[in-house]
């Protein structure tokens, strides 16, 4: 079996909850070896939330800590003690990687903040991930994922425009944050694998909205060239018809075929002779509201007959570019995601048999493999110890002061 | 001053909307020199505009993200300023040539060959009728990285099914999972989600695979599905319908176990967001209210009661926000470390103190717009800093460099490529 991309890669994993945790899964599942640093007795703050099976909470059962961990070592160590700070310096010697997720200056706080441990290791790559960045005046604000939203993303203008902006599903912007963080990372590796020189990466989670492709920086182009700002639009004024979702027997298709695509939505609902007038193609056509009314009374006598399932199927026959609004359990269960391996089985010591989310991408030369799930807390403990040359008596002090 | 991590690879890019774009500006800014190659005889969907030619009536039509060109004018070459393709075309180089035309694969050819990563994100069928797969790259060059990012995969029943952002998150459940928690998803609006993860996830995988490389000496062929990429974002939910069987749907601004919601701030469309983790957020909070009566009742002693009253308690918390500049907000929650944040329109973020503190926008000169301030790479380094150091790119811009310098076309070779319609800076008169 030929080796995953990252398998000559170490990292030191010093993050927390989702962000970070993503990043380093990133890393994880391609091959790096990650050693996870948790607080003793406690752990990464993910393990205490959910979802957990029967809803019982249980530090070895969160979902989210399951599936945010995979491949990952875990050792316990209180940073607040020097003996734990030692074995960090220890590991950070042979460690290519350091991504932490600390309020920034924790790390300098305990001496190991980046010019320390480059003093240690030159080459260091270290990667801080936090709210707002290692500086400025909003540095030490605390964040919840809708703010990441509403302050760095395009939240003013996700909605309708007779109620308030709304968020996106779930904590979507924690895992882009922490995508984005392993492409900066991936990207300094390259370079101290290149030339030598190791370097301090600085990721603000509300930046890495400020600069995404979901509508940010576009919207701020916009106004920059004019003047203008984007805001939500009313109810139902969405570009052309047919457009948005659109109800069938059994829930929504999804469907944008208005104005160049027009033609296909004809041929979507099989040409009927109405639509052949030459009032639906005059210009101005895809912005008449009353011909846009009677074309809805068309398409949902037409869609309601369906399931969204087979309206999909046939929306795609003529091309038009659509979708079906899909629950979870119509996810998993869905053949074409299944047999492409798009879901993995994965067994863990306490958790037991679960379906993940699997590979996001398929590198054929070195591919992504679930060597481990995700450990138990402190699971390595021992292991980790005794390979960086501390005896087993020492490892035992190490418990009795609390450092580990 | 070192060299910018990815100086000296080269990646051939004829990537189309967002995803693909966003993945190789990611590389660009990295220091790779990227070549976006685009045709002059075809208009690509959301690439440099809704049409090559509006007019200035059109414009005034468009939402700002879309039709918002200097002035609202589509000036010579409306194709060069338009907001959405300027977005992700920085530190890019560009160059014409259509790959159906005499000529056109062979010129292909030529680039692969002197060529790091090749990526792209069509329609499977789109690359079949091109002509390209990765054994046709393989034979130009056995060291190559290809990366493909389809909606839905190469292979497989949706390999050509049409899809933007929209749908794929549609496909993948996350739409169901967003948006007003009282109203249907027809009034959902439309994000690209999915366009952010691809690109992303996307120059993650080239970057593995350059260093794989580097290591075993191989290139390899990626495959990126972009709905398959998407779905470990929402992990949290999928592994409950895994344990629990259960469905989520969306809570709106609400949070699973927190009180949070989006409040109306004074002034005309003013927000702020504002999160209660715990009771220690609430016992601040009721001090920077001023400890209303309101705030003694029963149903909101405690977090339980807070969360099952979350309806009445954001009727409360909004007529205390209403009164208030949404940054007052901010300051007067943060002083005592509770999470609230403005929701920050375009101009709100290019006069935010913070993010002009960190210089997350950059001051950039290009020929057909003129000077703007444009965001940044969204992340920092500290000795190879990323800038933007070439505005947008415009059609056809390297062309000569690209032809002649890199690919050593004489100057008849040139012209005569020219005259077969390859090599320009401007889209026919007549393309709609």
């Amino acid at each position: 079996m030929p080796d995953s991309a990252l398998s000559d890669v170490k990292v030191l994993d010093l993050t927390n909850l989702i962000a970070g945790p993503y990043c380093t899964k990133l890393l994880a599942d391609y091959g790096a070896e990650v050693i996870k640093v948790e607080r003793p007795g406690v752990g990464d703050g993910a393990r205490r939330l959910g979802p957990f099976p029967g809803d019982v909470p249980h530090g070895e059962k969160s979902g989210l800590f399951l599936h945010l961990n995979t491949n990952k070592q875990s050792i316990t160590l209180d940073l607040k003690t020097e003996a734990a700070r030692s074995v960090v310096r220890e590991l950070v010697k042979e460690t290519d990687i350091v991504v932490e997720s600390f309020r920034p200056g924790t790390l300098a706080c305990w001496g190991l903040d980046h010019a320390t441990l480059r003093s240690i290791n030159p080459t260091l790559v270290m990667t801080s991930i936090s709210n707002f960045g290692q500086t400025g005046p909003y540095r030490d604000f605390r964040m919840a994922e809708v703010m990441v939203y509403g302050m760095g993303g395009e939240m003013y203008s996700t909605g309708i425009a007779e109620r308030e902006p709304v968020k996106l599903g779930v904590n979507v912007l924690l895992y882009q944050a922490g995508a984005t963080a392993s492409v900066a990372t991936m990207g300094a590796l390259f370079g101290a694998r290149g030339q030598g020189i190791g370097q301090h990466v600085d990721v603000s989670i509300m930046e890495t909205q400020v600069g995404s492709i979901d509508r940010r920086m576009s919207t701020l182009i916009g106004y920059q060239y004019s003047g203008d700002i984007t805001g939500r639009s009313p109810l139902g004024s969405g570009g052309g018809y047919p457009y948005g979702a659109i109800p069938c027997s059994d829930g929504y298709l999804e469907i944008s075929a208005g104005r160049n695509y027009f033609p296909r939505a004809v041929s979507m609902l099989g040409s009927p002779a109405e639509l052949q007038d030459p009032k639906w193609y005059a210009p101005g056509a895809q912005r008449d509201p009353d011909l846009k009314e009677e074309f809805d009374t068309m398409i949902l006598t037409w869609s309601l007959e369906h399931t969204k399932a087979e309206a999909w199927a046939i929306a795609q026959e003529s091309r038009v570019i659509s979708a079906p609004l899909n629950t979870m359990e119509e996810l998993a269960d869905d053949t074409e995601f299944n047999s492409r391996g798009g879901f993995i089985e994965i067994d863990h010591p306490v958790a037991g048999t679960l379906n993940y989310p699997a590979r996001p991408f398929i590198m054929n030369d070195s591919p992504w493999s679930i060597r481990r799930p995700a450990p138990l807390l402190g699971e390595h403990n021992n292991e980790i110890l005794n390979r960086l040359g501390y005896s087993s008596g020492d490892v035992v002090r190490l418990r009795q002061q609390g450092a580990i | 001053m070192p060299k910018l991590p990815l100086e000296g690879i080269r990646v051939l890019d004829i990537t189309v909307v967002w995803a693909g774009p966003y993945c190789t500006s990611f590389l660009a800014d990295l220091g790779a020199e990227v070549i976006r190659i685009e045709s002059l005889n075809t208009f690509g969907p959301l690439a440099r505009g809704s049409m090559a030619h509006p007019t200035e009536e059109d414009l005034k039509d468009m939402s700002p993200w879309a039709g918002a060109m200097p002035g609202r004018v589509p000036a010579a070459r409306p194709w060069n300023r338009y907001p959405i393709f300027n977005a992700h075309a920085r530190n890019k180089l560009g160059m014409t040539l259509d790959i159906l035309r005499p000529g056109g694969m062979d010129i292909f050819k030529r680039l692969v060959k002197i060529s790091d990563v090749f990526v792209e994100n069509n329609p499977t069928s789109t690359m079949e009728k091109l002509g390209i797969s990765y054994s046709l790259l393989q034979e130009q060059n056995p060291g190559i990285i290809m990366l493909r990012m389809p909606a839905y995969g190469n292979t497989g029943a949706y390999r050509n099914h049409r899809a933007y952002g929209l749908h794929i998150e549609g496909v993948i459940g996350h739409t169901l999972q967003r948006g007003y928690a009282d109203m249907d998803p027809s009034a959902n609006s439309t994000v690209l989600m999915s366009d952010a993860a691809g690109g992303t996830q996307g120059a993650f995988a080239v970057l593995a695979a350059l260093h794989h490389r580097k290591r075993t000496g191989r290139g390899q062929l990626i495959e990126l599905s972009q709905a398959e990429n998407t779905l470990p974002y929402l992990g949290q939910s999928f592994m409950d319908f895994s344990m629990n069987g259960r469905n989520a749907s969306t809570l709106g601004n609400h949070h699973t176990y927190a009180v949070q919601g989006c409040y109306p701030c004074k002034g005309v469309d003013r927000w702020v967001t504002i999160t209660l983790f715990d009771d220690k957020d609430w016992v601040a909070f009721v001090q920077v209210l001023g400890n209303p009566d309101w705030c003694q009742e029963d149903r909101f002693a405690d977090a339980i009661s807070r969360y099952r009253h979350h309806d009445e308690l954001d009727r409360n918390i909004a007529q205390w926000t209403e009164q208030l500049e949404s940054n007052d907000v901010m300051r007067m929650l943060q002083s005592v470390g509770v999470a609230a944040g403005p929701v920050m329109d375009q101009r709100d973020a290019y006069e935010d103190p913070h993010l002009n503190e960190r210089e997350v926008f950059e001051e950039v000169y290009q020929e057909d717009t003129g000077t703007h301030r444009y965001p940044g790479a969204p992340y920092k380094m500290s000795e190879t800093p990323i800038k933007i150091r070439r505005g947008p790119l415009r059609l056809g811009e390297d062309n000569e460099y690209i032809y002649k310098t890199l690919l050593d076309c004489s100057d008849e070779e040139y012209a005569e490529l020219e005259a077969q319609g390859h090599i320009g800076m401007d889209y026919p008169e007549d393309m709609p």
